[in-house]
């Protein structure tokens, strides 16, 4: 019986891929260690290695083809001495996976940020009406459809092109085009002077970042994942953000740090930390969290051109999301601005990062139960934009913070007592709170999925502030 | 010293006068922190001088200099005024941070110092990122980290090393060995004690310098800032040094002996050596360096007098300078 090649998953986070090239062809002879084919994923291409040998049976997926989900069949070996004859009906990508997480589903499709009138079919449901965009942009601008990855390197590129003092340093950020590819083909472009590889070593080339802003350079330092800035948290804090303050003003430190940050894909424990409340503490800093890939450039930008140390906080689940980005020369989102992306007239609720797609999904189920959410994307951390919440408290009355990291001393602990003391009379029921559960983010996918806070959290959550079973 | 190093007597003269304004200004300063004027943490450089004077010797004006939180000093040799920094001391607004960063954190962009930083290392890759600044900006200048002996134990400064020469930085790595990384002697805490080869396993050069010696200094420092300059990368240099005070004043410093402490003062002040030279040469005579005493104690009393009168901050300064207004 012949054996089945399925598209294999060649990262935590990858779902399908591009297969680029076949390296063999029907008929050819393999064994244990030959190379099959070329697949690129959203982060690299690689090559796929036989396992078993045998011949090439058949080949069932051309090649060029994009968009082939893991575990699709692609190819069939047939063992020694086998015919085509023994070639076997392939399984289905859904016969061949293992049992989803109800977490997992389909993934969701950005419904924001689409301007109004657009008549998106991506478009969530008809009776939710949605504050489409506060973004600044002259009418008849063109969307093009970018992913936030593409929208992030961009913003780089663009800064880059502008000013000269811009330079990007961090791990695998040259060469290798960027650990999850968010720096690709910048090292072409801007060359080795403007793209620096460093060693791995976060607290180092974070000390050296910070030197260079100092001595006049605008430097973006790209951290793999957020989690390894655990080494250079020093730098971040006692030496970018406290340096105006106690200089008296003399001495500034205009730098970006950024990468992803927070719960990627069954990465473990260490691997899956949401810093927002940890930055979100400090003076000096400001601290940006985009969710669609419009912010995720605008912010970008201005972060970039800001004179202050900025955090820049993104996430690696929604780099592959494709979402509208303004066709612009230079299209700046300020920081320190939320955005109403769906507005509502019964419950305000509060996310920033991944966890507004989850908080705009809930709107949908609840709006099918007859409650009118409105969703606010917090978008900077710090400063925090208390007016836009607290408006929107005073006309639904009622709140739930969303986020995806820890609750205690988290931002939905913020947001919750500035609500408390500042629109008190207000409120119709306490704020309430979805969050990570207290634990490390275990391993196992159950687990993993019970731990995250998932859009049927807020929607419970949502329904006990209106007091609805 | 096997040979006496080249100098005349309007440098010694001028180099043993920026000592002694140091040493005076410290003195004065340990008197204020006895008096209540001075607060939180105050670490004297008192018999270090010869290290910085001798270094800002031999670099070139617009060269940066960083340090730690012993940092008085620094800032007096590049030319800060006392006035400022004592004020700063005192937690006045005429301080050069305004009153709001201390004894440990001042920064004179108009004079090249960086700082004034309190976390032990991490002024280290600061110092290289200046480097990498300069190289970026092919602006021809170096830049000089100081650290001490304590902080060359730090993994930051392993991190610094590996990319400054990975990138051929134009840096200085300046290690203040004055033997104690605050109560623990060097031999208490650090296995190879010979710091200057701490760069070895990454090809950066070291020499060991007679930090009492500011002739010393100046003259080791211009051959590695020569080489830094010159696009070849970093260097580090271990000022062999001593401070006379504790690590900060409520340091009683009973991790050492007091004839430790008076062997090093009578036989090795770097100030004593500049002044036994000038009058061995003939350059001054007693009167002479009377007179510069005289001028330097006007320096510090008008330090003082400014410090005490400067008004602290207004109540409205607690929330300025935290962010910088981002221009439309």
């Amino acid at each position: 019986m012949s054996i089945d090649i399925q598209m294999p998953a060649l990262s935590p986070t990858m779902e399908e891929g591009t297969l680029t090239k076949w390296l063999v062809k029907e008929g050819d002879a393999v064994k244990s260690g030959d190379m099959l084919a070329e697949i690129e994923t959203d982060k690299a291409t690689m090559e796929v290695e036989a396992i078993d040998e045998g011949v090439v049976g058949k080949i069932l997926v051309a090649e060029g083809s994009q968009n082939v989900a893991v575990g699709t069949v692609i190819l069939q070996l047939l063992e020694d001495g086998e015919g085509v004859e023994a070639l076997s009906t392939p399984l289905t990508p859904a016969e061949t996976e293992a049992p989803q997480l109800d977490e997992k589903g389909p993934r969701l499709r950005t419904p924001g940020a689409l301007p109004a009138g657009r008549g998106d079919e991506r478009s969530v449901v008809d009776t939710a009406p949605i504050v489409l965009t506060e973004m600044d942009v002259p009418p008849g601008t063109e969307l093009v459809e970018t992913s936030v990855r593409d929208a992030l390197r961009d913003a780089m590129a663009e800064e880059m092109r502008r000013d000269d003092r811009v330079f990007i340093m961090g791990e695998e950020v040259a060469e290798y085009q960027g650990a999850y590819k968010v720096t690709r083909e910048l090292l072409q472009e801007f060359g080795a002077k403007r793209v620096i590889d460093t060693p791995i070593t976060e607290h180092g080339f974070a000390g050296i970042g910070v030197g260079a802003a100092m001595g006049g350079l605008r430097p973006i330092v790209e951290f793999m994942t957020w989690n390894f800035a655990m080494q250079a948290i020093d730098h971040i804090i006692n030496s970018a953000a406290k340096t105006l303050y106690m200089s008296g003003g003399q001495m500034r430190c205009p730098i970006v740090f950024r990468g992803p940050n927070g719960a990627a894909s069954r990465v473990g424990a260490q691997h899956s930390h949401d810093y927002s409340s940890w930055y979100a503490n400090v003076p000096g800093l400001k601290v940006v969290a985009p969710y669609d890939a419009a912010d995720a450039k605008g912010l970008l930008k201005s972060a970039i051109r800001d004179p202050n140390p900025i955090v820049f906080l993104e996430h690696e689940m929604m780099y592959g999301e494709i979402m509208d980005v303004p066709d612009m020369d230079d299209y700046l989102v300020p920081i320190g601005k939320a955005l109403v992306r769906r507005v509502g007239s019964d419950v305000t609720i509060t996310a920033h990062s991944r966890m507004v797609g989850r908080a705009l999904e809930a709107a949908d189920i609840l709006a099918g139960e007859g409650i009118s959410a409105e969703v606010i994307d917090l978008r900077t951390i710090r400063p925090l934009d208390s007016d836009t919440i607290i408006k929107s408290v005073k006309k639904t009355n009622r709140i739930v913070c969303a986020e995806e990291g820890w609750g205690q001393s988290g931002i939905g602990a913020e947001i919750a007592t500035r609500v408390v003391e500042q629109a008190f009379d207000y409120l119709d029921a306490p704020p309430t709170r979805v969050f990570q559960k207290d634990v490390p983010l275990p391993y196992a996918g159950n687990l993993e999925a019970l731990s995250l806070p998932n859009a049927q959290d807020v929607v419970v959550a949502a329904k006990g502030v209106c007091y609805v079973d | 010293m096997a040979t006496k190093p080249k100098t005349s007597k309007k440098e010694l003269l001028h180099l043993y006068r920026e000592m002694l304004l140091i040493r005076r200004f410290e003195e004065k300063a340990g008197q204020l922190y006895g008096m209540g004027l001075i607060a939180g943490f105050c670490h004297l450089y008192i018999g270090q001088e010869a290290v910085v004077t001798g270094v800002n010797a031999a670099i070139k004006e617009g060269d940066q200099m960083i340090t730690s939180y012993r940092d008085h000093g620094h800032m007096l040799t590049l030319g800060m005024s006392a006035s400022g920094v004592m004020a700063e001391l005192t937690g006045r607004s005429g301080g050069y941070s305004r009153g709001k960063g201390g004894s440990m954190h001042m920064f004179s962009v108009e004079k090249n110092f960086y700082g004034g930083h309190g976390i032990v290392g991490a002024q280290v890759p600061i110092g290289a990122g200046l480097g990498l600044a300069n190289k970026y900006l092919d602006n021809g200048k170096i830049s000089t980290v100081f650290f001490g002996d304590g902080a060359a134990n730090q993994g930051q400064v392993y991190e610094a090393l590996n990319m400054a020469q990975l990138w051929k930085l134009p840096t200085l790595f300046i290690i203040e060995n004055n033997q104690y990384a605050m109560g623990t002697s060097i031999s208490r805490s650090t296995a190879q004690k010979d710091l200057y080869k701490r760069g070895l396993s990454f090809g950066v050069k070291g020499v060991q310098v007679d930090g009492m010696d500011v002739l010393a200094v100046r003259d080791a420092t211009k051959k590695a800032a020569a080489h830094a300059r010159s696009g070849k990368g970093p260097m580090i240099l271990e000022m062999m040094t001593y401070r006379y005070r504790g690590h900060s004043m409520s340091d009683p410093a009973k991790y050492r002996t007091r004839e430790e402490v008076s062997e090093m003062r009578e036989e090795h002040d770097p100030i004593d050596m500049a002044k036994n030279r000038l009058l061995k040469e003939n350059w001054a005579d007693l009167d002479a360096l009377k007179a510069i005493d005289k001028d330097i104690k006007a320096i510090v009393a008008d330090a003082v007098e400014f410090a005490k009168s400067s008004p602290e901050p207004d109540p409205s300064e607690l929330y300025t300078d935290v962010l910088l207004e981002v221009e439309a």
